[in-house]
């Protein structure tokens, strides 16, 4: 019954839509521009809810959704202090020791793809979360949950390259657990980890220590990992000379840290890539990032792939950079510390901070043009990571 | 929705003549030419690719055409500039 | 990348600008609409209206694919996907699009089976790969993509498929363009015309607009400068009393078109008598629907269609944000009930819509950004070697 000689007279309402405007009954005609930020900021700043009664891909996919859903569910029921921080590891004191605590899981899909395969990214993804807050990472946990049929070659593959990454982090991998799902329950092999380092120095390392005049760094080309995953998917009939950038980044970061006393943050960039970073340190710290499009390094296979595929390269997942924010006047030392780290080849300055507008991520368009990097809303490229 | 990405014909598929592969900054894809079957495609001619498909063949002679416009109202802007901050009327 | 960076050099820009801005007349307003999403896309996403003068204002018009499917059409669309046995391929950009109960992530978590494709070609692998299940590709876009899908149903039809049909909601522009025309309280000076449906359709079909509405259209490529050459072309039209179509796109639009994808057009789908825009209402012959010839893979004849209309909630006020009467901030629900995630309306719904790329990428006023960005770039220059 498609739309046949006379408009169908039945209609329904979207109740959805009614019950969004309900909620915002109160809202008037804004006379001025400016005013539009405020207004969204407020709408944001709204307690998070969850609207959707099911999980969807998006909630995966390191952007607002998920963010929704931390807020929502998790720290909602969790809460305390540390968890509220929602860094990459959780900052611990045990006695005298300060310790740096991390969890991750691994759903990546296909498991073994160009530079590396599901092991990698468990170890080195553990590996960096820890030293991202600036830790020195010591111990690993791996938990598996293998599906029924998964075969024992590839099992056997995945954890020699666990224990060649483990050895190259210096980490070792202390307790671990094996569950095993029927048929048709589990994709092959899902892997999760926890981390434990020892935090040694002084400073703290969070996205809410940003200030005006600090500068904007990342370690290398970025988007490599994620549309590496893509092509091998094989559905797209894309071929590309293209590799995964899993790395363990510890001895890169320990390098900045030694050589530049004012490194304000450190994230490696996975789910969500560089613009979800940027967007929390812009909104933990209210300030505003200012990146500047010719600086951001991107390899241009990257870049062609993502024309083609209509995605941007700022959310494009990594898995062996890491971005950093520093103090203004040492953002030439931080530069000189990364790259003269062969992970940090490529290493860039691609934007300051500034104080105005708060919240909000801009880009100087290579046009010359300006415009916002939002946060991610969707999810461009599932299972990435 | 309305991407279109110029890419540059590498290879014509011999067993299937309806499909190329073509190159966008080192990045190979298949597509399909069958919307151009009134064109003469060679190895070499650049072409708008949209949804897997190819739209049109790119006129490298138009392209040099805009191009050579742009340069021109650069120049012309260049010189005004240059008479600008030449001419002094005070 | 070739015939792409070229066109995003901003020297060239700034030249362009200065001759645009020459040509403005004193006290005199511009209004110019660019009808295509694409190029929306394109102007926010280089911040493009940076290189304007402010009396020269663009308009954003109805060429969204995306933004013009109708709730009820994306629940008609769900209702099949719910079918035993089926499975639904769609563009990435209707994923998230909610219809009046969710959108196609939202039916996925609920045990449908909607798979994201690139291409309908795509959608035809499917089908080989599981000639168990029926497959159906939601088809959409304008003259553009529209001879895509048939060239897939040709396809189809020389492979024997008997799984695979398309659920069809390609629209054609040039109604859509007349329905801005005919709007009372229209103040546009031009258009910016499609580029790429034009090289299915040639400019031949926009002289109308010229002739008999006395309104200069340029039809424009996709980069940067074309739409701002485009915009100097027709700025230069309104000084010499001129009222032509022209070509800026000539590189890659053949001013007749291109007669075999006009031909394969013709060949499976037939015009309906007439279909729902959102935002726009009922238009009469604006949409495809595939023809009795090819009804074997006609979706809407193989499954059950509910056909319920849903409507937009009262407080939508997109009619006017399409035809240029309201600025996307001027909408009382923009940013608060409406927001890309919760698209209220159509402006909203995709990345190209006039509301959401102001959302996502320009909204700020420009003073205040283009102080920020300024100092950014003179600082970067000190810091690279």
């Amino acid at each position: 019954m498609s739309q046949g000689t006379a408009p169908p007279s039945e209609q329904t309402k979207a109740n959805w839509a009614e019950e969004a405007v309900a909620e915002h009954a109160g809202a008037v005609q804004l006379t001025r521009e400016e005013q539009v930020l405020e207004r969204i900021d407020r709408a944001r700043r709204r307690k998070a809810r969850i609207k959707e009664p099911r999980i969807t891909m998006s909630h995966g996919a390191g952007g607002k959704a998920s963010r929704t859903l931390t807020e929502a569910i998790f720290l909602d029921a969790l809460s305390n202090t540390v968890l509220e921080e929602l860094e990459d590891a959780a900052s611990l004191t045990v006695g005298t020791a300060k310790l740096a605590f991390t969890t991750d899981s691994f759903v990546v899909s296909p498991l073994f793809f160009p530079g590396g395969n599901i092991g990698d990214l468990a170890v080195n993804g553990t590996v960096n979360d820890l030293a991202m807050s600036g830790a020195r990472p010591l111990y690993l946990s791996a938990g598996f949950i293998l599906e029924e049929g998964f075969p024992v070659d590839d099992l056997r593959t995945i954890v020699a390259s666990m224990a060649a990454a483990a050895e190259r982090a210096g980490v070792t991998v202390v307790t671990g657990d094996t569950k095993v799902v029927q048929r048709g329950k589990g994709d092959g092999c899902y892997i999760n980890t926890a981390g434990v380092g020892v935090l040694e120095r002084a400073v703290p390392l969070r996205a809410a220590s940003a200030k005006p005049g600090d500068a904007v760094l990342v370690s290398g080309p970025i988007g490599e990992h994620g549309v590496t995953i893509m092509l091998c998917r094989g559905e797209l009939d894309i071929e590309a000379d293209l590799e995964s950038d899993t790395a363990p980044l510890h001895e890169i970061a320990a390098a900045l840290l030694d050589a530049v006393p004012g490194v304000r943050m450190m994230r490696d960039a996975t789910r969500g890539g560089v613009a979800t970073i940027l967007n929390e340190v812009a909104v933990a710290s209210q300030v505003s990032v200012v990146i500047d499009e010719a600086a951001i390094p991107v390899n241009p296979m990257v870049n062609g792939a993502c024309e083609l595929l209509g995605i941007d390269p700022l959310y494009v997942a990594c898995e062996g950079r890491l971005v950093t924010v520093v103090d203004g006047d040492q953002a030439e030392a931080a530069l000189a510390a990364l790259a003269g780290h062969p992970l940090g080849a490529g290493a860039a300055i691609i934007g300051r901070v500034k104080d105005d507008p708060p919240g909000l991520v801009l880009l100087k368009t290579s046009f010359g043009g300006t415009r916002i990097v939002d946060l991610l809303v969707g999810d461009p490229l599932p299972r990435i990571c | 929705m309305c991407l279109g990405i110029p890419g540059e014909i590498i290879e014509i598929l011999t067993d299937r003549p309806d499909l190329a592969k073509v190159d966008v900054c080192g990045v190979k894809r298949a597509i399909n030419i069958g919307l151009l079957e009134d064109e003469e495609l060679n190895a070499g001619d650049w072409v708008l690719i949209h949804v897997g498909f190819a739209m049109s063949k790119i006129d490298e002679r138009e392209a040099k055409a805009a191009l050579e416009f742009l340069e021109g109202i650069g120049q012309a802007y260049a010189e005004e500039l240059a008479a600008l901050s030449e001419s002094n009327i005070t | 990348m070739r015939f792409v960076d070229e066109f995003r050099d901003a020297e060239k820009a700034i030249a362009l600008s200065a001759q645009i801005t020459a040509l403005c007349e004193p006290g005199r307003h511009y209004k110019f609409m660019e009808v295509c999403g694409g190029h929306t896309h394109t102007i926010y996403k280089h911040g493009l209206e940076d290189y304007l003068p402010d009396t020269v204002q663009l308009v954003h018009g109805p060429g969204c694919p995306v933004c013009v499917i109708p709730m009820g059409r994306v629940d008609d669309a769900i209702a099949i996907a719910e079918e035993p046995g089926v499975i639904m391929t769609s563009f990435g950009d209707m994923m998230r699009v909610p219809g009046g109960r969710g959108s196609f992530f939202d039916s996925n978590a609920a045990g449908a089976d909607i798979r994201m494709v690139y291409s309908p070609l795509d959608a035809l692998k499917v089908a080989q790969a599981n000639p168990s299940k029926l497959v159906v590709f939601m088809a959409i876009g304008f003259e553009t993509t529209a001879p895509s899908t048939a060239m897939t149903m040709l396809r189809a039809e020389a492979l024997g498929l008997t799984n695979f049909s398309i659920f069809c909601n390609h629209v054609t522009i040039i109604p859509a363009i007349k329905a801005i025309l005919d709007s009372p309280d229209l103040r546009l000076d031009g258009f910016i015309g499609p580029g790429h449906v034009s090289t299915v359709i040639g400019c031949r079909p926009y002289e109308f607009i010229a002739r008999e509405h006395n309104k200069p259209l340029v039809c424009a490529g996709f980069e940067p400068l074309d739409i701002l050459q485009s915009v100097y072309m027709l700025m230069l039209q309104l000084k010499e009393g001129r009222s032509e179509v022209e070509n800026q796109y000539s590189r890659v639009v053949p001013w007749d078109g291109n007669l075999k994808a006009l031909k394969v057009i013709n060949q499976t789908m037939t015009l309906r008598p007439y279909f729902e825009w959102r935002g726009l209402g009922f238009i009469s012959h604006s949409a495809l629907a595939v023809n009795d010839r090819y009804a074997a893979f006609d979706a809407e004849r193989i499954f059950n269609v509910p056909g319920v209309r849903v409507a937009d909630p009262k407080a939508c006020q997109c009619g006017e944000v399409l035809k240029g009467v309201l600025k996307p901030w001027e909408c009382k629900v923009f940013g608060t009930a409406c927001t890309p995630e919760t698209p209220i309306g159509t402006c909203m719904v995709s990345s190209e819509g006039a509301c959401a790329a102001y959302y996502n990428f320009g909204r700020f006023t420009r003073e205040r950004v283009k102080e920020a960005t300024r100092t950014v770039d003179i600082e970067l220059t000190a810091a690279r070697p």
